[in-house]
């Protein structure tokens, strides 16, 4: 086996920066799956989204922008003039709105709830997590059918504000945007506490402690040293909130009784009910955008506070 | 550690009542729709001693039975497709040096995260019907096994990255071929992970509706469609005791991959 | 091509060059590395980190390949074999014990991949962890041992599979001081009892210098040196390894004459020093003596010496040093054995004059 010339240029096989073939082999199922069950169907949206809607629902294959302008404007029955009409564009505002809410809700709870947790004694901070963990996992229709059962009107909150004599009839909390908004909290809260929470964590309390000894007090350091600081962690858990909140479909659906409508909706309808699909398509389409757009934002925030040093 | 001084500036007054708070809110629905899954009579005011009945009458159900056994099996099928995926997916691309593309690879095997669930929807459900597949039970499967790929690598991934490359080179050492070293060394440490992807993989399977409603055909009910379409023409105890019965799966199934993860850290440290 | 005779070599390494990267940014671990390990032997190679020893020990295991030059093993070429294939065993710095594995598993676990009959697994088994006096633990898993403990089961486990050359990277650096040094001896004993070569990577050069045969003692991806500790020790080839082995004294001179293997040099009091020239830069060049601590002593002022000043002493029990500043301010070491009887002692100001003889000063170059 020896002798020769000596060897001089050894590769190990595989060009620079390459994969194994090994390797890609072991990648090749699960990148396959997805590929065909989810990169091709979401090709499809992309594409129905410039189609005609067929007669009995599916899709003519003949391009046509009409689906998106459909979100805009009417065409008048007689003249075919284009009419701008704001049902659509108010599902699109009711859902950024209360998206909205949500996560300023959320964060409202969320914050306190975090910074307590995180000022918790160690071994003590792992079972809190924990404990807010679990109901994200928990399934989410279940919870939110529990929502409904405890705010309707035969529900027990309405029966107990009854019995206590707090008022004569019951009060009209389900199927109302403040029962979505509601819904939304408490479906995706969880997610807000975790980024905030790993946040304040990491914070070094001595900067409280050098701000103190300058003479601020604790409200004025919570505004000025640890708001600024954890700050990450707030648009994380924003972030976190705001996008699935954007897209929901069970609270609107259950919660709001299919009244208030929001995208989440809109969308399923054109694929159960009104058999559009092209619109449908463009529906998802425009979702699907506006999450890209907020998680472009978050990672432009992300990058700026890298720069600056965080 | 926290002197007087140091505790007296980390609280802040009110913190910890929106603490209790936001537990309260988090937990007490489900808590309440517990207790009333119990009440033997059909009552919101009042409290009739504690039954079984309800559970009884819901189970006894043909149609909930259906969509139980529905449920469970596509649940069984959708984790193990994921897992046994995900686990592959995970020894490429965490073992050996880093490749052209990897971030992208990433991103497509997290993608099911990051996409709206409606979306995935009606995008899963387009495709069946664009490609002539007729909807049942084997579409929800498809459907479920792609959308838990990346809740079952999550756990393994993180896992594997926690497994030193040294024990595989040891294997190596002593004359261990690839699968050799696979299956006396590395599987064994990855198991606390592939059983926590599992587990997740299966309640996530389980609990998902807004896929399913789009996807699943006739005679495909999963026990969160049945409870849907039962809700839809008015609260029963029944539905409050099969809600239970779900909520309590999953707490088992969450809190059980959280410790199956937790469990293999300590054993495979090593210092 | 495999001569086994007294001299034949384990391991050949020949020309070997270790490169990552490639471009501007490519990192070079080793660069012609030449080295002629014996069979039986206990060959160590020493070095800062970073130098590249553990690169190499991972070439010769099979962990990394080369980027040019050959290696032997025996007399047969072994790179292209994977590591599974190469009669060759690791005890690695973290020890890597399978954690999911007993004791007993763990060094079993060579023979059954190499699938040797189950009775001979386990005689073998018993046999190595008699050798390293663990055979009261096999039931025990790596996480329930201390250190030296999960360090002897790695020893067993390598040793069980009769490998023809022994590899270990710094296996005692995890290792407290008391324990370090009794592993010291318990592993130079057992590679005289089994007769295997050992290859054994550190960065403590005491240990190097206690346990080997040989040193190569390595920087920069280079060989400096190789040979045996008394070799190094006394006769460093360059100012590099006069430095990393044990203290030394460097005296700025000036180059005078050389004539063979001696030189003539003048320190910046003018005094002359005569040494050996192990380097030989040019005559009128700035260049470094080395001389070690304990081959000077001081003496009263004198025609014998440069002359210098005290600053400071140690006392360390056995021996005290001196730190003596020299006319140009330099700072030199002087160690002193506290022998029963007390000759001449100094104190802190005092003049000075250091003594060292001929043979003791080196002339080096880096």
């Amino acid at each position: 086996m020896a002798g020769g010339p000596p060897a001089v240029e050894k590769s190990s096989g595989r060009t620079a920066g390459g994969i194994g073939r090994g390797r890609a082999l072991l990648l090749t199922p699960a990148m396959l799956t997805i590929l065909v069950f989810m990169v091709a169907p979401l090709c499809f949206v992309g594409v129905y989204s410039f189609l005609t809607p067929g007669t009995y629902g599916g899709v003519v294959w003949e391009f046509s922008t009409e689906a998106y302008i459909q979100f805009l404007f009417e065409r008048d029955f007689l003249d075919e003039t284009l009419v701008f009409t704001s049902s659509y564009l108010s599902i699109y505002g009711r859902s950024i709105g209360q998206a909205l809410v949500a996560t300023l809700a959320c964060l409202a709870i969320g914050f306190p709830t975090a910074y307590f947790m995180a000022t918790r004694p160690e071994h003590q901070r792992n079972v809190w997590v924990f404990l807010v963990t679990v109901p994200y996992w928990v399934n989410l229709l279940i919870r939110t059918v529990s929502m409904l059962f405890i705010i309707r009107d035969e529900g027990p909150l309405n029966a107990v504000l009854q019995a206590a004599g707090i008022i004569d009839e019951p009060i009209r909390i389900a199927y109302t945007d403040f029962a979505i908004g509601l819904g939304l909290v408490y479906s995706y809260l969880p997610f807000m506490v975790l980024p905030i929470y790993a946040a304040i964590e990491r914070f070094d309390f001595r900067l409280v402690e050098a701000a103190y000894d300058l003479y601020a007090d604790r409200w004025t350091i919570l505004r000025k040293v640890i708001l600024p600081i954890t700050m990450p962690g707030i648009v994380a858990g924003s972030l976190l909130v705001f996008v699935p909140s954007l897209g929901s479909f069970i609270a609107p659906d259950l919660l709001g009784g299919g009244k208030h409508l929001m995208i989440g909706n809109l969308v399923a309808l054109q694929f159960q009910g009104s058999r559009n699909w092209p619109f449908g398509s463009a529906a998802a389409v425009i979702l699907m955008t506006l999450v890209l757009i907020a998680l472009m934002v978050l990672i432009w925030l992300k990058n700026r506070n890298r720069v600056e040093g965080r | 550690m926290a002197s007087g001084k140091k505790r007296d500036l980390r609280v802040y007054p009110g913190f910890r009542g929106m603490t209790w708070f936001c537990m309260a809110l988090l937990y007490a629905p489900m808590v309440v729709i517990t207790v009333y899954s119990f009440n033997s009579i059909r009552s919101i005011t009042t409290w009739g001693g504690f039954s079984f009945d309800w559970y009884v009458k819901a189970f006894n159900n043909p149609s909930i039975q259906q969509a139980t056994l529905n449920s469970l099996i596509i649940a069984l099928a959708a984790a193990t497709f994921a897992t046994v995926l995900a686990t592959s997916a995970a020894i490429a691309m965490i073992r050996g040096r880093s490749f052209r593309g990897q971030s992208g690879v990433f991103a497509l095997l997290n993608l099911p995260l990051m996409i709206p669930e409606i979306v995935t929807a009606v995008a899963t459900l387009v495709f069946f019907l664009a490609v002539g597949i007729d909807l049942g039970l084997m579409t929800v499967f498809i459907a479920h096994a792609v959308f838990c790929i990346p809740f079952a690598y999550m756990p393994i991934s993180a896992r594997m990255e926690g497994i030193e490359g040294y024990y595989e080179e040891a294997a190596q050492d002593l004359y261990a071929d690839r699968w050799a070293s696979f299956r006396y060394v590395l599987l064994p440490m990855l198991l606390p992970g592939v059983l926590s992807g599992y587990m997740l993989a299966f309640i996530i399977s389980l609990d998902d509706f807004i896929i399913t409603n789009m996807v699943a055909g006739p005679g495909a009910t999963t026990l969160p469609l049945a409870i849907y379409g039962k809700v839809r023409t008015g609260f029963t105890p029944e539905i409050n005791a099969i809600s239970t019965i779900m909520l309590l799966i999953s707490c088992l199934f969450v809190t059980g991959s959280y410790f199956a993860g937790r469990a293999g850290k300590r054993r495979g440290e090593q210092r | 091509m495999s001569d086994r005779d007294e001299t034949a070599s384990a391991v050949e390494i020949r020309n070997v060059v270790k490169v990552y990267g490639t471009g501007p940014g490519a990192v070079r671990a080793l660069a012609d590395v030449s080295l002629d390990i014996r069979d039986n032997e206990f060959f160590t190679l020493l070095g800062p980190s970073g130098c590249g020893k553990t690169t190499l020990l991972r070439i010769i295991a099979g962990f990394e390949q080369l980027t040019g030059g050959r290696v032997f093993l025996f007399g047969d070429e072994i790179e292209g074999l994977p590591p599974n294939r190469r009669p060759v065993n690791t005890v690695f710095q973290h020890y890597a014990l399978f954690p999911h594995m007993t004791v007993a598993e763990n060094v079993a676990f060579a023979l059954r991949r190499l699938k040797r009959p189950e009775d001979e697994v386990r005689t073998r088994v018993g046999e190595m962890l008699e050798l390293v006096k663990m055979s009261a633990l096999a039931g025990r898993r790596p996480l329930q041992l201390s250190g030296g403990q999960q360090q002897r089961v790695a020893l067993a486990r390598a040793l069980a599979p009769h490998p023809k050359v022994l590899l270990l990277d710094e296996p005692l650096s995890a290792l407290d001081l008391k324990l370090r040094h009794a592993m010291r001896v318990e592993l130079k004993q057992l590679q005289e009892e089994t007769g295997i070569t050992f290859i054994f990577v550190t960065h403590d050069q005491e240990e190097a210098l206690t346990m080997s045969d040989r040193i190569a003692v390595m920087s920069d991806g280079e060989v400096q040196q190789v040979g045996e500790a008394e070799d190094i020790y006394e006769r460093p080839i360059n100012r590099f390894v006069a430095d990393f082995i044990g203290e030394t004294n460097f005296l700025g001179v000036t180059v005078e004459s050389i004539l063979g293997d001696r030189a003539t040099c003048k320190m910046a009091d003018g005094f002359a020093i005569e040494c050996d020239a192990v380097g030989a830069p040019p005559p009128g060049a700035a260049a470094h003596v080395s001389v070690r601590p304990e081959k000077m002593t001081l003496a009263a002022p004198g025609d014998g010496g440069p002359a210098c000043r005290v600053k400071r002493l140690v006392y360390l029990g056995t021996d005290t040093h001196y730190k003596v500043a020299l006319a140009d301010g330099a700072e030199v070491t002087v160690r002193v054995q506290n022998a029963h009887e007390k000759s001449i002692s100094f104190r802190p100001g005092d003049a000075a004059m250091l003594r060292f003889d001929a043979g003791a000063a080196k002339l080096l170059v880096d």
